[in-house]
């Protein structure tokens, strides 16, 4: 068995290939640490899209109330995490709520429908406040919708096997192999990339813009032709999106007649007719494509726009226009994200590590082998078989799991080796000692592994907790380490004691000797 | 044919007699660890102080010196620079560590102080193409051939292209993962010791599981001593290291301790200190022959198994002497100062 799931590792990529259908394909999978490649753990901003939920909220209750019927409240405000609004006519305080319920509509989830929001009335004051349930929901599909964003982008790289994966409520692993730069894998992953298309105000105050304020249903951004370090030029965007980002249906990196690096995209019906409407309307205006918090270029419009595509220039590179080509087409991210925790290894480093584990997997093998081949004599090489099978072994189960090998899991396998004797010293120990007592050969090994087993057991279990709860809490490298230790440890029972009990039994029965040499 | 014996059969040396020694000179190693830990403290890693370690290889050998003196510059608080091996050991390079410690300012400041200490290494060595030197002049695209005029640092020679640094490993951790890796490390350890303590307790008596945590305990400190005291770095990889030595010590311990169970039915007669004696030395071959193939497979690992790992070895071959030490000395003796009585075992009844 051990050997059959092992052999492909010993084949390259072509003779894998060529291997019949019957035959195990599954290699180890190396870690990062031994390939090379970008590990980065990503946090995504939950607080944020639940407040922006809550602005969201707080925009459309007025008009809730008005189509209600109540005409007479205060603005309402957002206060400890819910929206309150305050109704001047008591009478009508009862009317407001049932309507405010009514517009609370009920989520479905696995565990039951919930309201999204619970409506209280206190007074004339009416608090209107997102359910357990809800966030819970809307938190697991901002998850699940970053996650398919991400991977939309990263499969655009074009790179092998990406893990993307959620880790606890908030995070999401990516682990991108064969790639040591770090940044380019960030600024595909990390950017919101949310494209809109606004009005610029043309009636503001310049001086009041140059101090940062504008009118109300408006908003300030700013535009960076030097980058990000350089000086800002403010704009004062109507807030009313004229189309979104979401209305687009492709995205492709261009030049426009200048030969500037340029984004050509195509709107869906949907935004084509918003885009012709907008352009229609207010030619001669100027308006301002947005990405995220910043102004890419605010172009003025000299004619309606009515083929619904359309080109966006800037200060870009050719790298940028494709990477923001591959931004728009996967698609905006429901939340900002952030990353708590990066590694990157080079693939040169990764090949060094490989090789350093190998040799001192084989060196330490042959000093553990000549060692046990003194101490025990014939039944030291029946020992040293059963560890050679048992490493195969462990080669094998590693692949079958599909268990990644890291660096760690080297240390893992040789460190099996020093131990994996372990069961046979304490065998041929209790054999020497049963020996010594008198009695004949064929009773000493027996009564050597039959008592040796009790000891083996124990021995053993208490290592694999050990390395149980390794695996639990560890992370990354470790757990392969953990992996590692736990398979040795099973492996290397079985084979000291089945393996070499057939071995030594075999052995006695062909030659019966009359003394035992161990 | 005459087998090797590193412990003669005839073997009776006196462990219990001298426990007290034995004693004294653990509750001084484990009292030092402890005041070193509370004093000098350990070398954290960047799994748990969180930070940049930067490893980066040059084709030119770098000033330690002036790299010290120009990342200082930066200020990014206490930067440490080490210098790994050179290019003489067969690497096409010289390898330099830089570790930068976790900056005010939450995770974003992380990839901030990154990106400064790239763009100074940039400004010294040049731009970090990922070229080597085998890649030849004619095979880069024309902008890249540009670039590279213009640098001065990289630099042709017979058609190869030298560049300035490459960056090999790099990894930032920010406050709040190291933190959480901080509380995970220690719930694994604890959490170890008492599923340990439960098992042999089920097993055997109460004050075998005792004897055992207090050996494991033991075997814990003294390796967070051995940190402290040569101040190797202590990162997520030694804590896998202390849970394996715990399970080493242990497999040791419960050798010795299913020697002590088994003679306790057998000799009756025999008072106990002697017997613990006995059965000491009845399982001394076994114990220093896996010793042996263990410490022969650690030593193979931390010479030939590169530089990444070799805190991890150094750490084990370490727990491997203490893991040793203490079954004998402290787990088997402890069982006397625990008041183990011969009636505690022998009714259970048993017998396989």
């Amino acid at each position: 068995m051990g050997f059959w799931f092992t052999a492909p590792n010993f084949l390259n990529d072509d003779q894998l290939v060529d291997l019949p259908d019957w035959m195990p394909k599954q290699q180890i999978n190396l870690g990062l640490d031994l390939q090379g490649g970008v590990h980065l753990l990503w946090e995504v901003d939950i607080e944020g899209v639940n407040e922006q939920e809550l602005v969201q909220l707080r925009a459309t209750v007025p008009d809730v109330l008005r189509d209600a019927g109540v005409r007479r409240f205060k603005r309402p405000v957002i206060r400890n995490d819910a929206v309150q609004v305050r109704i001047s006519d008591s009478a009508k305080v009862d009317q407001a709520v049932d309507a405010l319920e009514e517009f609370s509509q009920p989520v479905n989830t696995a565990l039951g429908t919930f309201e999204t929001f619970t409506v209280d009335a206190s007074g004339n004051t009416i608090e209107m406040r997102y359910t357990d349930e809800a966030l819970l929901q809307r938190q697991s599909e901002v998850l699940a919708r970053s996650i398919e964003i991400i991977r939309r982008r990263i499969d655009e790289m074009g790179t092998q096997e990406p893990t993307i994966q959620r880790q606890g409520d908030d995070r999401i692993l990516v682990q991108v192999p064969g790639i040591d730069d770090p940044d380019a894998v960030k600024a595909l992953v990390g950017k919101v990339a949310r494209l809109t298309f606004h009005m610029v105000d043309t009636n503001v105050d310049p001086s009041a813009l140059a101090r940062g304020r504008v009118p109300r249903g408006s908003e300030l951004v700013n535009e960076y032709p030097d980058g990000r370090e350089g000086q800002g030029i403010p704009y004062s965007l109507q807030s009313k999106v004229m189309v979104d980002g979401a209305d687009l249906t492709n995205a492709t990196a261009a030049f426009d007649q200048f030969n500037r690096p340029a984004v050509a995209f195509t709107f869906n019906a949907r935004g084509g007719k918003l885009f012709a409407e907008a352009t229609r309307t207010n030619v001669g205006k100027p308006f301002a494509i947005k990405l995220d918090d910043e102004v890419i270029s605010a172009p003025v419009i000299q004619e309606p726009i009515l083929s619904g595509s359309g080109q966006i220039t800037g200060q870009f590179t050719p790298q940028q226009t494709n990477d923001l080509a591959i931004l728009l087409r996967a698609g905006a991210l429901p939340a900002k994200l952030k990353v708590l925790e990066e590694r990157t290894v080079g693939p040169d480093l990764g090949a060094d590590s490989v090789e350093a584990g190998r040799n001192a997997a084989i060196i330490g093998m042959i000093g553990v082998l000549i060692f046990i081949a003194l101490s025990y004599g014939s039944f030291g090489i029946a020992a040293n078989i059963a560890l050679l099978i048992n490493l195969v072994m462990i080669a094998g189960a590693l692949s079958m799991l599909g268990a990644v090998l890291t660096l760690p899991g080297i240390a893992g396998i040789v460190l099996t080796i020093g131990m994996a004797v372990d069961a046979n010293v304490l065998i041929f120990e209790r054999i020497r000692e049963e020996v010594r007592g008198g009695r004949a050969p064929f009773q000493a090994v027996e009564a050597g592994y039959s008592r040796a087993m009790g000891t083996i057991l124990d021995a053993n279990i208490t290592t694999l907790i050990a390395s149980i709860l390794l695996f639990q809490f560890g992370s990354g490298p470790v757990r392969g380490f953990a992996v590692t230790l736990a398979i040795g440890i099973v492996m290397s029972v079985f084979t000291a004691v089945i393996v070499t009990r057939l071995m030594v039994a075999t052995w006695l029965r062909r030659r019966r000797p009359s003394t035992l040499s161990i | 044919m005459k087998t090797l014996k590193l412990v003669p059969q005839k073997t009776n040396l006196q462990f219990i007699p001298k426990r007290f020694i034995a004693y004294v000179i653990s509750a001084v190693l484990a009292v030092a660890s402890l005041g070193l830990f509370f004093t000098q403290g350990l070398n954290y890693g960047i799994d748990f102080r969180g930070g940049i370690v930067l490893e980066v290889r040059t084709e030119m050998p770098p000033s330690v010196e002036e790299l010290r003196a120009e990342m200082g510059q930066l200020g990014l608080g206490d930067v440490s620079i080490q210098q790994l091996g050179g290019a003489d050991e067969g690497t096409d390079g010289y390898d330099v560590f830089i570790r930068v410690e976790t900056q005010p300012g939450g995770d974003e400041a992380q990839e901030i102080a990154k990106d400064k200490v790239k763009a100074r290494l940039t400004d010294l060595y040049g731009t970090p193409f990922d070229l080597k030197p085998s890649i030849l002049f004619d095979d880069l695209t024309t902008p890249e051939k540009n670039e590279m005029v213009e640098s001065s640092i990289h630099y042709v020679s017979e058609g190869k292209v030298y560049t300035g640094f490459s960056v090999r490993r790099e990894e930032v951790v920010g406050p709040k993962v190291s933190g959480e890796l901080i509380e995970d490390g220690t719930m694994a350890v604890g959490f170890a010791i008492l599923a340990v303590l439960f098992y042999i307790w089920m097993r055997f008596e109460w004050q075998f599981g005792v004897g055992a945590v207090v050996a494991l305990v033991h075997d814990v400190l003294l390796t967070i001593g051995f940190f402290s005291i040569t101040q190797l770095e202590f990162n997520l990889s030694i804590i896998a290291a202390i849970l394996t030595i715990v399970g080493y010590s242990l497999n040791d311990t419960v050798v010795v301790y299913d020697r002590v169970r088994e003679n306790l039915r057998r000799y009756r007669k025999i008072p106990l200190p002697e017997l613990f004696n006995t059965c000491i030395n009845e399982t001394l071959s076994r114990t220093v022959m896996t010793s042996v193939t263990t410490l022969l497979a650690l030593f193979a690992l931390y010479f030939l198994g590169g530089s990444v790992i070799q805190g991890f070895t150094a750490a084990m071959i370490w727990g491997i002497f203490i893991g040793t030490y203490s079954s004998v000395f402290i787990a088997v003796p402890f069982l006397l100062l625990l008041n183990l009585r011969r009636e505690d075992m022998v009714p259970a009844e048993d017998e396989e």
